[in-house]
């Protein structure tokens, strides 16, 4: 998570409305009267149908952005309005500080054709075409030679797993595939930002968990922002690195997946998020407490040890070296058998360390579920570490009862 | 009360129009006049330069091939029956007429058709003027097309256009409407341009509801030869107005065939096209 506080702001929303009617402006305006009725009284009395109002966000790079709410929530009239689908009525959307809504239709057209890549839930192929010339068509469509296009919609087609099918049509194909060919389609053009619309809504369960979990791997591969559309929480928590949940066009909440799992804005989120199998969901990063108070570094006597140990009411501790990395672990009870106080950890003799308890390490995106099964086999507290073995935070026992508990 | 307090003279308005027209635009109609009367010409030669077994086997084939053997062998038979009332040359003559006719429909309604499905503002000013060419009888438009154009080939092909271009523009409209919406926002998400747009992606799709426009000009074209032929247009309609003043059966029965057979012919092939184009789209092989 640290890697992506530290990066840039590649999408940015801000007070973003959309109203359709005759007197959009009139509704905005006038808000605090308007707001009180609801959408049948609206529309009844303006004309007007309120699509987003006043949604703020913003998408680091590198981040799977998440939009997320039941049909009619605006989630879809908000992705439109990024790429301009939809005329935003108020408000400012920005690509890479860029100002999208203040843009000619020339330069909207480049950043359309450069910049961003949509994938649509019912696929949006063209039918007669075949798959080459569908997974081409945003080249095709910048004026790229054919011979190039087509080359790099072979490639595009190969990244999603269509290797072969080229020259087959989409009605050839399954849903699953078609959707494949979508997403092909989208990232022929190499964009540095996705627009998915329900991407995977229209398929069949399992084919969509398939969907979802190829699809997470090959976007670390490829290295792009994206803001996902989804009416299914479940596949917003898989996927999304942020979520903003929508009501009646506007943005609920806001958050991680664990902070909307674990901290659920009252009434709506809650609703939604009550009936979650959380452990699913909630990864050893999420919950790991501090450092501090669990680490010692390896060149530490033995009295301090005990003292902070005493401190921090502890049994266990451990040891790190000057890279971080876990070289022992020590168990409060055998270390006040030592004679000597004076000693450095280095010179405890080995029949003091508790070796005979495992240190379990473990990586940060572990979901609780499976740390379940790990705690139970081990007394010692967890440690997680980073991929270059450094460690990153502890779980305790206690620590995973509260989170259970709350769950 | 019989008398109505007002009379408006709507007639001697039109009247004035009309005459002022072929004063001033003389040489606007001539060239008119000009061009369509080339086409005809160029095609009437042609279909009826073509051996009668080629054109057979031509469009036999053509039939055969776009809408499989059934109408193959439907498109000899009538081909063949025309031959055998003596009917060839004249038919053929009904076939350039009526092509020239389509020919300008298509011209204009496909155009005119894709404005209207771009411009909401434009297919309101349209819809009436559309209703009113299908539905006040030809024959009214028969006399200021006489004025325009004279007595001849040409003012029954502008009457049969005027009466054939409705479903053409409509059709072609509805089509492009039609086009799903996804696809279309598809195509702007990756950044068409408005040409772009309309031609990798709204046209395309359109094109068997445009065929279907087509065919309806063909059909409405020839209804319109008996009306075409009161102003002296060729072809079997005049045949069929011949039999009419005299009280003749026999040539009605066989002119009036004769343009069934030609109709059979022109629906089927053109029903094979539409029904090819729309399998591509639609993905039923």
């Amino acid at each position: 998570m640290a890697e992506k506080t530290s990066s840039k702001i590649k999408i940015k929303c801000k007070d973003v409305w959309k109203v359709f009617g005759p007197e959009p402006q009139d509704i905005i305006k006038n808000w605090d009267q308007y707001n009180a009725m609801n959408k049948v009284e609206r529309l009844k009395k303006t004309g007007c149908v309120v699509g987003t109002q006043q949604a703020s966000f913003q998408v680091a790079e590198g981040e799977i952005f998440c939009l997320m709410g039941l049909s009619g929530s605006g989630k879809s009239t908000l992705l439109r309005c990024i790429n301009r689908l939809h005329e935003p009525t108020a408000g400012k959307v920005f690509i890479d500080d860029q100002d999208i809504t203040d843009m000619s239709g020339l330069e909207l057209r480049e950043i359309r054709r450069q910049k961003t890549g949509m994938v649509f839930q019912h696929f949006a192929l063209l039918p007669h075409r075949r798959l080459v010339k569908n997974a081409a068509f945003g080249l095709e469509v910048q004026g790229l030679e054919k011979k190039e296009r087509e080359k790099k919609a072979y490639e595009a087609l190969e990244l999603v797993g269509l290797k072969g099918w080229e020259n087959s049509y989409p009605y050839e194909l399954s849903g699953g595939m078609q959707q494949r060919v979508g997403l092909a389609r989208a990232l022929a053009t190499n964009p540095e930002i996705l627009l998915m619309d329900e991407a995977f809504s229209a398929l069949d369960p399992l084919i969509k968990r398939q969907m979802q979990d190829e699809f997470v791997k090959l976007i670390k591969k490829v290295k792009k922002t994206i803001i996902f559309v989804t009416h299914d929480l479940h596949e917003a928590l898989r996927i999304a690195n942020h979520i903003a949940i929508m009501k009646d066009g506007a943005i609920v909440q806001q958050g991680t997946p664990a902070e909307i799992v674990l901290n659920p804005a009252k009434g709506y989120v809650e609703e939604f998020v009550k009936d979650l199998p959380k452990t699913k969901f909630i990864t050893a990063q999420d919950i790991m407490q501090p450092l501090d108070k669990w680490v010692m570094p390896v060149a530490s006597s033995t009295k301090e040890l005990i003292n902070k140990m005493t401190k921090n009411n502890l049994r266990f501790s451990f040891i790190v070296d000057e890279n971080q990395k876990v070289v022992d672990t020590v168990d409060y009870f055998n270390l006040t058998l030592l004679t000597g106080p004076s000693q450095s950890i280095e010179d405890v003799p080995k029949e003091y360390r508790p070796s005979h308890y495992p240190t379990l390490s473990i990586s940060g995106d572990t979901f609780l579920e499976s740390l379940l099964d790990k705690a139970a086999d081990t007394k010692v507290p967890l440690v997680i570490n980073d991929d270059q073995g450094r460690i990153q935070g502890v779980i305790s026992r206690e620590t995973i009862l509260t989170t259970l508990q709350s769950a | 009360m019989i008398k109505f307090p007002v009379r408006i003279p709507l007639g001697q308005w039109a009247e004035s129009i009309v005459n002022w027209l072929t004063e001033n635009f003389s040489t606007v109609f001539d060239s008119i006049k000009v061009v369509v009367e080339f086409l005809l010409v160029q095609l009437d030669s042609f279909f009826v330069w073509v051996p009668w077994p080629v054109m057979l086997i031509g469009l036999t084939l053509c039939g055969w091939i776009v809408a499989g053997k059934r109408v193959g062998i439907l498109t000899a038979a009538c081909l063949f029956g025309l031959g055998c009332l003596d009917l060839w040359v004249i038919g053929m003559s009904t076939l350039a007429l009526v092509t020239t006719a389509v020919f300008i429909s298509v011209l204009f309604g496909l155009p005119i058709g894709i404005l209207a499905a771009k411009s909401p503002r434009f297919d309101v000013i349209l819809r009436p003027i559309l209703d009113g060419m299908q539905t006040i009888p030809s024959f009214v438009y028969l006399i200021p097309a006489i004025m325009f154009f004279g007595i001849g080939n040409v003012p029954g092909i502008i009457a049969t256009v005027i009466f054939a271009l409705p479903p053409m523009v409509r059709l072609t409209s509805l089509g492009i409407q039609q086009v799903d919406k996804e696809v279309v926002e598809a195509g702007v998400a990756f950044g068409c341009t408005p040409v772009q747009l309309l031609l990798k992606i709204q046209l395309p799709l359109a094109i068997p509801s445009i065929m279907t426009g087509v065919n309806q000009t063909v059909m409405m074209a020839l209804s319109m030869v008996v009306v075409a032929a009161m102003i002296g247009a060729g072809g079997l309609g005049s045949k069929i107005l011949y039999s009419i003043q005299r009280i003749d059966l026999g040539v009605g029965i066989e002119a009036g065939l004769g343009i069934l057979f030609i109709a059979v012919v022109l629906d089927r092939i053109l029903q094979g096209v539409t029904k090819k184009q729309q399998d591509a789209i639609m993905h039923q092989k």
